[in-house]
């Protein structure tokens, strides 16, 4: 039969099921399908932090949204148009987000009594009205895709599980997505089992042509490519993009990247992927505790490594007391702290911004380090260089403020020249400083950048200790000196202070706007969103967006004067909004909402709105 | 790094101008001279050299020693000098600890360094009590010590620290005395030679807080029927004329002092620290009761096994060697690796 052929602008899909059914990969196959046509496109994967919470629970239930544009977009979407419902919990856990009309397609294998049972239906919602408001579209999935393979040598159990691609193929067919990158993805991943890439290949055309035949699915869409910038361009998620930011500054530092860390949720994928980094000369090392990872990173950079280690809340927290260290060697350290829901162990696999007040003010004594925080998936990468460059620079510990939203989500990313990426080379002290000409002063600093001189072991001439003692101005000597501990502090607070970093910009398209919202971090998207959508109802609203935490732009206190109101929303309790009413005495509207969750655009909107009206 | 130029140095060389600021009588004077006369014979250029310590009495040394050095925080030394020594192979690490440092709040370091067999070599002060916070008992304190923390007596059972390296797997361990120079001077020698972690107890009379700690192994009336020297390939005796001996008695699990004469000569245990079984060195290391008669010095183990440094470092040299292109071309193309696409 002839099928009608739709064109769509936007279209929200979020696959779900359990955490076995391989919705994580099938939403990831989806997208890189979707990449290749050329749409513009944002992903958020949601799991549970159980490995494997008990079959057919809510718990138990895994999502991957992924939103894709025939123009630029900003988040992954509030709602989803398209729900891919593996189980009756699946069903149940997301149908809540569903708008009116959506599609939902479900697997009705999965809708046993003992099933429907386990999350609660008293009847199955296929067979009475509760989804009347919903286009439903009943598959067998697993019993097709059993059917399929047939005649296919693997075992009823693999077989089943190849139901992820028999939908994906489904998917795939309804939004004409090109699929050879999947293909080419199945060979190489079963590249040991011939027999499973036969099966999944087979399932996945078994899934499109399921489409193309049965009368259920009469419509067909498509969303047209996006316009982008020109080059070349990958899909890539915000820990992936920040691992390759550390390689890159090894690249452009020419210095050795050691990488300490200990695994944590939702960190670990990076050391995962630097671990893979050898050819670079990346060393990473799995230390025994949060606070050994830290302390390692140290001893190499004191040793001329760029000194990294990754974490989240938690492990930052350990690592405080060598942070302070390093503030009190002033030597380099990179500290990413992957955000997650806190406090204590909290929802490890859900999103916060709950650790800016520790990355500002959380170490003993007077401690200023640098923050900064990426906005997005592929700014990861920029940030990361961006960390390194005021580490190296300035001989600070930085700490960056990722978070679970950024680290997992996804979008296209513009490769970058390697040649444009910042020149990050540092010269170590060589000869002594002194003005003698046989004395090394290891606290006599560069006046420019106040940073001292880095000099490491194996450097003749300049044999010296350091420590955390308080040390005298320009020797480095143990002091107790009343004057040269308060000049040393505030001389360290100084050097973070003074760091240039770049002015803040604001988007204020139509000019005469009056209220401006500022963010910090992976709110970026969210926002930018509701601001369009204010912008379309024809009212004005201004969008800055911090990067720098610490210090902050020079410009930012005049910025936020000549806004009538600012509001300030984050997935915290206030904490950026505390540090700009106490340093620029503005009084900000704080916007708050901590569910693990990133903002929809549409909240953000409506609150947006809400504001407009009584300025 | 410039390649070492041999030059004859002098225990001098290796002070450093900073005033030495333990308490007059302090074994830790006697140590920092000891090395300090020590270092030369290693021919070990003082800026490869490096000291990492922690936090504690004893975790001021770095300052004495004109190397490169850190004084860290408490209990991280071995963290911290694991990260130095791994990625900087070309450097001798040193970490100078306590029995606080190493034992409490650094346990889990020290223990993970050991098994990990990082390049490190351990310098553990035990004077059996912390004297930098004053006079409080320390993991290594005998029961029912009394201090300004335990005026009733301490209640926990102490760490026996060769007992606890030898179970972290240690490769290389040792005990020596602050006061006998000479021999604190050969097993760290052996240390030094040591790839690997070698770890090596000083015991250290803190004058102050816990004074005399060690007092019957240094008194020439006591020491020679106190303290079991080890010496490898001989026969395990002591006391006056070989008066005592380490025997292996048959269907037991360790080791145990006999009187010389009682015993077969075959009898007596031949010192051998590179048995691969752990469990004899243990057995050497449970020797000494609470009076410290039978304390064994020396080198109790000293076996053969790949540090971590050198694995690790195989690694990426292996990996490197499959490098042809320049790092911005790697770069370029691991940017540039998995599905990507193009827009024109």
């Amino acid at each position: 039969m002839t099928k009608q052929i739709r064109q769509l602008d936007r279209v929200v899909i979020r696959f779900a099921g359990d955490s076995g059914d391989g919705m994580q990969l099938t939403g990831d196959r989806f997208t890189s399908e979707t990449a290749q046509l050329g749409n513009d496109i944002s992903t958020l994967p949601n799991f549970p932090a159980e490995i494997r919470a008990p079959a057919g629970t809510l718990p138990g239930v895994s999502s991957f949204q992924v939103h894709f544009a025939d123009y630029d977009i900003l988040t992954p979407g509030d709602a989803p148009n398209v729900l891919v419902a593996m189980n009756p919990a699946a069903l149940k856990a997301n149908l809540a987000d569903l708008p009116r009309g959506a599609d939902i397609i479900v697997n009705t294998d999965e809708f046993t009594k003992r099933n429907l049972a386990k999350v609660g239906y008293q009847t199955s919602p296929l067979d009475d009205d509760s989804l009347a408001g919903y286009v439903v579209h009943p598959v067998a999935l697993t019993s097709m895709t059993v059917g399929a393979l047939a005649t296919h040598q693997v075992s009823k159990k693999d077989a089943e599980r190849s139901k992820n691609m028999f939908a994906l193929g489904l998917l795939s067919w309804m939004y004409s997505r090109p699929y050879e990158s999947t293909l080419r993805f199945l060979e190489r991943k079963f590249a040991a089992r011939p027999e499973l890439v036969a099966a999944n290949v087979a399932a996945f055309k078994a899934g499109w042509n399921f489409g193309e035949t049965t009368e259920d699915f009469a419509v067909r869409y498509e969303v047209k490519p996006a316009k982008m910038k020109p080059g070349t361009y990958r899909n890539i998620t915000g820990n992936a993009a920040l691992s390759l930011g550390l390689v890159a500054a090894g690249v452009r530092s020419g210095l050795p990247v050691f990488l300490g860390a200990y695994p944590i949720t939702p960190a670990s994928d990076i050391l995962h992927e630097l671990s893979k980094h050898k050819r670079f000369g990346v060393l990473t090392v799995q230390a025994e505790d949060e606070i050994a990872a830290v302390g390692a990173a140290l001893g190499a950079s004191y040793g001329g490594s760029l000194g990294v280690t990754t974490t989240s809340g938690p492990g930052v927290a350990l690592k405080s007391e060598t942070i302070s260290l390093a503030v009190a060697l002033e030597l380099p350290l990179v500290i990413v702290d992957v955000q997650r829901a806190g406090p204590s162990t909290g929802m490890p696999t859900k999103t916060e911004q709950a650790d800016l007040n520790m990355a500002l003010y959380g170490r003993h004594g007077e401690a200023p380090v640098a923050v900064i925080a990426p906005r997005s998936p592929s700014d990861c990468f920029f940030a990361a260089l961006e960390a390194a460059r005021i580490a190296l620079t300035y001989r600070t510990p930085v700490i960056l403020l990722s978070d679970n939203y950024v680290a997992n989500g996804s979008e296209p990313w513009l490769l970058p020249d390697v040649e444009s990426l910042p020149d990050l080379r540092v010269e170590f002290a060589t000869k002594p400083n002194g003005e003698d000409g046989t004395t090394f002063l290891p606290y006599l600093r560069d006046p420019e950048t106040l940073a001292r001189p880095w000099a490491i072991p194996g450097t003749a001439g300049l044999e010296h200790r350091i420590g955390g003692l308080e040390k005298a101005d320009k020797t480095g000597d143990i002091s107790y000196d009343p004057a040269n501990h308060d000049f040393m502090v505030r001389t360290r607070a100084a050097r973070i202070e003074t760091i240039p970093v770049p002015d803040i910009e604001v988007e204020d398209p139509d000019g005469d706007a009056r209220v401006l919202v500022l963010g910090w971090g992976s709110t970026y998207g969210p926002i930018g969103a509701a601001c369009r959508g204010v912008r379309q109802r024809g009212l004005s609203i201004a969008q800055a967006h911090l990067r720098h935490l610490a210090p902050m732009p020079a410009n930012l206190g005049e910025v936020l004067r000549s806004y009538d109101k600012v509001v300030i929303p984050e997935m915290n309790l206030g904490q950026l909004a505390h540090v700009i009413r106490a340093r620029y005495l503005v009084d900000a509207i704080s916007y708050n909402q901590v569910r693990g969750l990133p903002f929809t655009a549409a909240e953000l909107e409506t609150t947006l709105e809400e504001v407009l009206k009584n300025v | 790094m410039s390649e070492p130029v041999a030059v004859k140095l002098t225990a001098k060389d290796f002070k450093s101008d900073q005033e030495v600021r333990w308490c007059p009588g302090c074994g830790d004077y006697a140590i920092l001279a000891a090395i300090q006369q020590f270092m030369p014979e290693l021919n070990i250029p003082r800026e490869r050299t490096v000291f990492v310590s922690g936090i504690g009495c004893s975790s001021r040394f770095p300052y004495y020693m004109n190397t490169y050095g850190m004084h860290s925080i408490h209990g991280r030394a071995p963290a911290i000098a694991t990260g130095l020594s791994v990625s900087r192979p070309d450097l001798s690490v040193w970490v100078v600890t306590g029995d606080g440092d190493a034992l409490s709040i650094g346990g889990n370091h020290l223990i993970h360094a050991l098994r990990r067999n990082v390049n490190l070599k351990i310098l553990l002060f035990n004077n059996r009590i912390y004297g930098l916070t004053k006079g409080q008992y320390s993991p290594t304190s005998e029961v029912g010590k009394i201090t300004k923390s335990t005026p009733s007596g301490s209640a926990d059972a102490p760490f026996n620290p060769l007992s606890l390296a030898l179970g972290a797997e240690a490769s290389f361990v040792g005990r020596t005395i602050d006061s006998d120079r000479k021999h604190l001077q050969s097993v760290l020698r052996a240390a030094a030679e040591h790839e690997g972690s070698a770890f090596v107890e000083i015991y250290q009379n803190c004058n102050i807080f816990n004074d005399g700690a060690f007092e019957q192994l240094k008194d020439p009336s006591t020491r020679d029927d106190y303290l079991i020297r080890l010496e490898h390939g001989q026969p395990i005796t002591f006391g006056a004329d070989g008066q005592f001996c380490v025997v292996h008695p048959p269907g037991g699990f360790g080791l145990e002092v006999r009187e010389t004469s009682a015993v077969r000569p075959e009898e007596i245990v031949v010192h051998d620290a590179t048995v691969a079984d752990p469990a004899y060195a243990f057995a050497l290391s449970r020797l000494p009761g609470l009076d410290l008669r039978n304390t064994p010095i020396g080198v109790f183990r000293s076996v053969d096994r790949p540090s971590y440094d050198s694995v690790v470092q195989a690694q990426l040299a292996a990996a490197k060697a499959t490098v042809t292109e320049t790092p911005e071309q790697q770069l370029a193309g691991l940017l540039g690796s998995g599905d990507t696409w193009t827009i024109v």
